[in-house]
C-alpha cells in the first residue's frame, strides 16, 4: 500500500517535472547521448537559452 | 455481464445528469444550490466524452493508433518531440486556458443563471470541443499545419488570407479588452495596483534565476516566484495604509497608458527576462487557483442567489446591452466554444502528440476542462446576491456616478442592495468602493473570495480578494505580452511580404516598428475604453466574442471543407452543425451592433445619438469632451464588425464553392494529407 503510494507520489513528480520542463536538460542528455553520440552536448545554460527562445515562438497562449 | 454492469453504470450518469440540468433549468425559488451545477458539468462532459467524443474519433476521424505522427517522424528533440499523453495535455490546457472563460460567464450571468449554463454545457460538448479536436486531427494529419495554411492548402488562397486576418484582428481586440478589465480591478485601488506592479519585478527576479543564477532550474524558480507573489499580494495591504499609498492610487487613464508602455516594453524585451518566468508563475496560479476554487465549492456546497433569468434577456442590461439571442452566445465566448483554440491545435500541439490515440483526450477533453472553469466562474458570479453582482459590474454611466443613484437604479430593478452593505464589502474587501469595477474580474474575485473566506477562514478576505485580483491579472498580462509578440510575428510575416527587411523577426528596427503598431492597435481600444463613461467593456467585449465566434466558424469551414472532400459527406454534420449556428449566432449579433436602431446595441445608432446631443449641447461638459472620439469610436468598431462578417462569409463561400465542385465531381485542390507511415513507437510513445 505504501510502496504504491510513493510510487504514485513518484509518478506525479516525474510528469510534474516534465511539464513544466525542469527536466529538459536532462531529457536532452539521454536524446544527445542516443543520437549525436560523437559530439559534445551543450552546458545547461546554453541548452536552457535555446530550449526558453524555442518555447516561445508561435501562439502559445490564448484567451 | 460485466457489459451489462457498465451499461448500467452509464444509464445512472444520463439519468443524474438528466436530472441535475433539468433541475437547474426548471428551478424557480429563493436560490439553488451550486452542487447541482457541477453535478450536471461533470454528468453531461462524462456522456459526451465517453459516447460522441468516441464516436468521431472511430467512425468520423477514423483516428488510427498505428499511423506514425508529426512528432515522431519528424522528431528533432526541439519542437517536434513525442510527449506523454498526460503532459501533452496539461501544455496545451496551459495553453487555451486564458482568462476568457473566467470573464465571460461573469458578464453573461446579467441574463440570469440558465442561459448562460446551458449554452457553457452544450456549446462545449457539441462545438467547442468538436471543433478543438478535429482540428488537432486535421493538424496531425498534415505535420502540424497552422489553421491558416491548412485554410490556403485545402481551400485556396483566400480562406488562408481570411483566416489570417481574421487571427490577427481578434487579437487586437482581445488585448484591449483584457487591458481594460485590468485597468478596472487597479483603478484608485493601491494594493490591487501595487501588487499587480509587483509581479513585473517578481518575474524579472524569476527569468534571471532561471536563465543565469541556477539555469534550467525551472521549479526551484517558479517555488520561489510563487512565494514572493504571495507576499507582494500581503505587502499590498501594508502599501495600502502606508505613506506610499499615493505612487500606486491612479486613475483609469493613468493606468491605461502604463499598461499600454509596460506591453510595448514587454513586447521588445528577450522572452527569458519577462514573458517565460511570468508564464511559469502565471500557469502555476491558475492551476492552483482553479483546484482551490473547485474544492472550495465542493466543500462549502453555495447557494446561488441569482435568479434563473432576469428581465435583462429583454436587451435592456446594463453591463452590455443586447437580447438573450444571439448575445449569451457571443459573450460566453470562450467557455463554450473559441476559435482561439484552433490556432494552439494546430500547429502548436500536434508537434508533441505521440499517438493519434490521444487526440480525444487533448482534443475534446482538454476543452470540456476549459468549459468546467466557465461554470466555475458562473458559479462565483451568481453566489453573490444580484444586487451586489450588479453595483460592482454597472458602469457608472449606466446606473450613476454616486452610490446613493448607483443603489437607487439597482433596486428600481428589483434587486435590493443597499449603500451601507457595499461599503461594508468594500471594506471587507479592502477596497474604497467596488461601484462601477466593470469587467468581471472584481465581480469574479468578490465572489472567490466570500467562497475561499468561507471555506478557509472569514477574517482574510481581503487578502483572498487581492489574491484572486492579483491571479486574474498575471495571466492576463501574460496573455497581453503573449498576444502582442504573436500580433507582431503576424504583423512581420504579412510585411515581409511587402518588404523583405520588415518580414526579418530578429532585425530590430522592424521588431520595434511592428510592436509599436501593435501596441498602437490594442492601446487605442484600450484608451477609448478607459475614456467612455459607459465602461468601454459593454464595446469591447461583444466585439471581441464576435471576432473569436468568427474564428471559431472559420475552422469549421475548413474542417467541414476537409471532411467532404476526403469523402466523409456524410459526417460532415459533425463540424457543420455547429458552423451552422455559428454563422448564425455571429451574423445575427454583427447586425445588431451594425444595424440596430437601439444606442445600446447599434454602433451607428450610438454614433448619430450622441452626435445629435453633441450638436444641440445636450451633453455635460465632462461628457462633450470626449465625444468627438467616442462617436468616430463607435463609427470606426462598426466598420470592424462589418469588416469581420464579411470576412466570414467569404470562407464559407469559398468552402461551398469546394465542396460544391468536389460533389459534382470537379477537380478541387488535392488534400494535403501526409502519407501512411507505421508508427515505430509502442503505446508508452518509447521507440521500440
Amino acid at each position: 500500500m505504501l510502496g504504491r503510494l510513493k510510487g504514485a507520489l513518484r509518478g506525479f513528480w516525474r510528469l510534474f517535472r516534465r511539464l513544466s520542463g525542469d527536466d529538459a536538460y536532462e531529457r536532452y542528455l539521454r536524446h544527445h547521448v542516443e543520437h549525436h553520440g560523437d559530439e559534445a552536448p551543450l552546458t545547461r545554460a546554453a541548452f536552457f537559452k535555446q530550449w526558453q527562445d524555442n518555447k516561445w515562438k508561435g501562439v502559445k497562449r490564448c484567451c | 455481464m460485466r457489459n451489462s454492469m457498465k451499461t448500467l453504470v452509464w444509464l445512472a450518469i444520463a439519468l443524474l445528469g438528466a436530472g441535475a440540468v433539468g433541475g437547474i433549468a426548471l428551478h424557480r425559488g429563493e436560490s439553488i444550490n451550486a452542487l447541482w451545477f457541477i453535478t450536471a458539468a461533470i454528468c453531461v462532459y462524462a456522456i459526451a466524452y465517453r459516447f460522441y467524443a468516441a464516436w468521431i474519433a472511430a467512425r468520423v476521424l477514423m483516428v488510427d493508433a498505428t499511423r506514425a505522427t508529426p512528432a515522431e517522424r519528424l522528431d528533432n528533440g526541439r519542437d517536434f518531440v513525442p510527449t506523454n499523453r498526460w503532459v501533452v495535455f496539461g501544455h496545451h490546457f496551459a495553453a487555451i486556458a486564458g482568462p476568457g472563460p473566467l470573464i465571460g460567464p461573469t458578464l453573461a450571468a446579467q441574463f440570469g443563471y440558465l442561459p448562460g449554463t446551458l449554452w457553457i454545457l452544450i456549446g462545449a460538448v457539441l462545438g467547442g470541443a468538436v471543433q478543438d479536436m478535429v482540428t488537432l486531427f486535421l493538424s496531425t494529419r498534415r505535420n502540424a499545419r497552422s489553421l491558416g495554411q491548412m485554410a490556403r492548402d485545402e481551400l485556396g488562397p483566400v480562406g488562408g488570407v481570411a483566416a489570417l486576418l481574421g487571427t490577427f484582428f481578434i487579437m487586437i481586440i482581445l488585448i484591449a479588452v483584457l487591458g481594460l478589465v485590468v485597468v478596472n480591478a487597479m483603478k484608485h485601488s493601491p494594493w490591487a495596483t501595487s501588487t499587480v506592479a509587483a509581479t513585473i519585478p517578481i518575474a524579472m527576479v524569476v527569468g534571471l534565476y532561471m536563465r543565469n543564477l541556477r539555469p534550467g532550474r525551472v521549479l526551484e524558480g517558479s517555488l520561489l516566484g510563487v512565494v514572493l507573489l504571495l507576499a507582494a499580494v500581503a505587502g499590498g495591504g501594508w502599501i495600502d495604509h502606508s505613506a506610499f499609498r499615493g505612487w500606486f492610487d491612479h486613475d483609469g487613464l493613468a493606468l491605461a497608458w502604463a499598461v499600454i508602455a509596460y506591453g510595448f516594453a514587454a513586447a521588445i524585451l528577450p522572452v527569458w527576462l519577462l514573458l517565460a518566468p511570468r508564464d511559469y508563475l502565471s500557469t502555476f496560479m491558475k492551476l492552483g487557483t482553479i483546484i482551490l476554487l473547485a474544492v472550495a465549492i465542493v466543500m462549502l456546497q453555495p447557494e446561488v442567489k441569482m435568479p434563473a433569468l432576469t428581465q435583462f434577456i429583454d436587451g435592456t442590461g446594463p453591463i452590455f446591452g443586447g437580447t438573450l439571442f444571439p448575445f449569451v452566445f457571443i459573450t460566453v465566448a470562450c467557455g463554450a466554444i473559441s476559435g482561439f483554440h484552433a490556432l494552439i491545435a494546430s500547429g502548436t500541439t500536434p508537434k508533441l502528440l505521440a499517438s493519434e490515440r490521444d487526440i480525444r483526450m487533448i482534443g475534446y477533453g482538454g476543452m470540456l476542462l476549459e468549459s468546467f472553469v466557465a461554470i466555475m466562474a458562473m458559479i462565483a458570479a451568481t453566489v453573490l446576491d444580484p444586487g451586489v453582482f450588479f453595483a460592482i459590474n454597472s458602469p457608472a454611466g449606466v446606473v450613476g456616478k454616486t452610490a446613493v443613484e448607483a443603489v437607487a437604479t439597482i433596486n428600481s430593478w428589483g434587486f435590493p442592495v443597499t449603500v451601507a452593505q457595499m461599503e461594508k464589502l468594500a471594506a471587507d474587501m479592502g477596497e474604497a468602493t467596488l461601484f462601477a469595477r466593470t469587467g468581471g474580474a472584481p465581480s469574479l474575485a468578490v465572489g472567490m473570495a466570500s467562497i475561499f473566506g468561507s471555506a478557509f477562514g472569514q477574517h482574510l478576505l481581503a487578502l483572498w480578494y487581492h489574491f484572486a485580483i492579483m491571479f486574474e491579472a498575471i495571466f492576463i498580462l501574460t496573455t497581453l505580452d503573449a498576444g502582442t509578440r504573436v500580433g507582431r510575428f503576424m504583423l512581420q510575416d504579412m510585411l515581409g511580404n511587402v518588404w523583405p527587411a520588415l518580414g526579418r523577426t530578429s532585425w530590430y528596427p522592424s521588431v520595434i516598428f511592428t510592436s509599436l503598431l501593435v501596441v498602437a492597435g490594442w492601446g487605442y481600444f484600450l484608451y477609448i475604453g478607459v475614456i467612455d463613461p459607459n465602461g468601454g467593456v459593454n464595446i469591447l467585449w461583444p466585439l471581441f466574442g464576435i471576432a473569436n465566434q468568427m474564428l471559431a466558424a472559420i475552422a469549421l469551414c475548413v474542417a467541414t471543407g476537409i471532411l467532404v472532400k476526403s469523402g466523409r459527406a456524410r459526417f460532415a454534420w459533425v463540424t457543420a452543425l455547429p458552423l451552422v449556428w455559428l454563422v448564425i449566432v455571429t451574423s445575427t449579433a454583427a447586425w445588431e451592433k451594425i444595424f440596430s436602431t437601439d444606442i445600446r446595441v447599434g454602433f451607428f445608432a450610438a454614433a448619430r445619438d450622441m452626435s445629435e446631443k453633441l450638436a444641440s449641447g445636450l451633453l455635460p461638459p465632462e461628457k462633450a469632451a470626449v465625444a468627438p472620439q467616442l462617436i468616430f469610436n463607435q463609427q470606426l468598431d462598426a466598420w470592424l464588425t462589418m469588416f469581420f462578417i464579411v470576412v466570414l462569409w467569404v470562407v464559407i463561400f469559398d468552402m461551398l464553392r469546394v465542396c460544391l465542385r468536389h460533389l459534382s465531381g470537379k477537380p478541387v485542390l488535392p488534400c494535403s494529407e501526409v502519407a501512411y507511415q507505421q508508427t515505430r513507437l509502442d503505446s508508452a510513445g518509447v521507440r521500440d
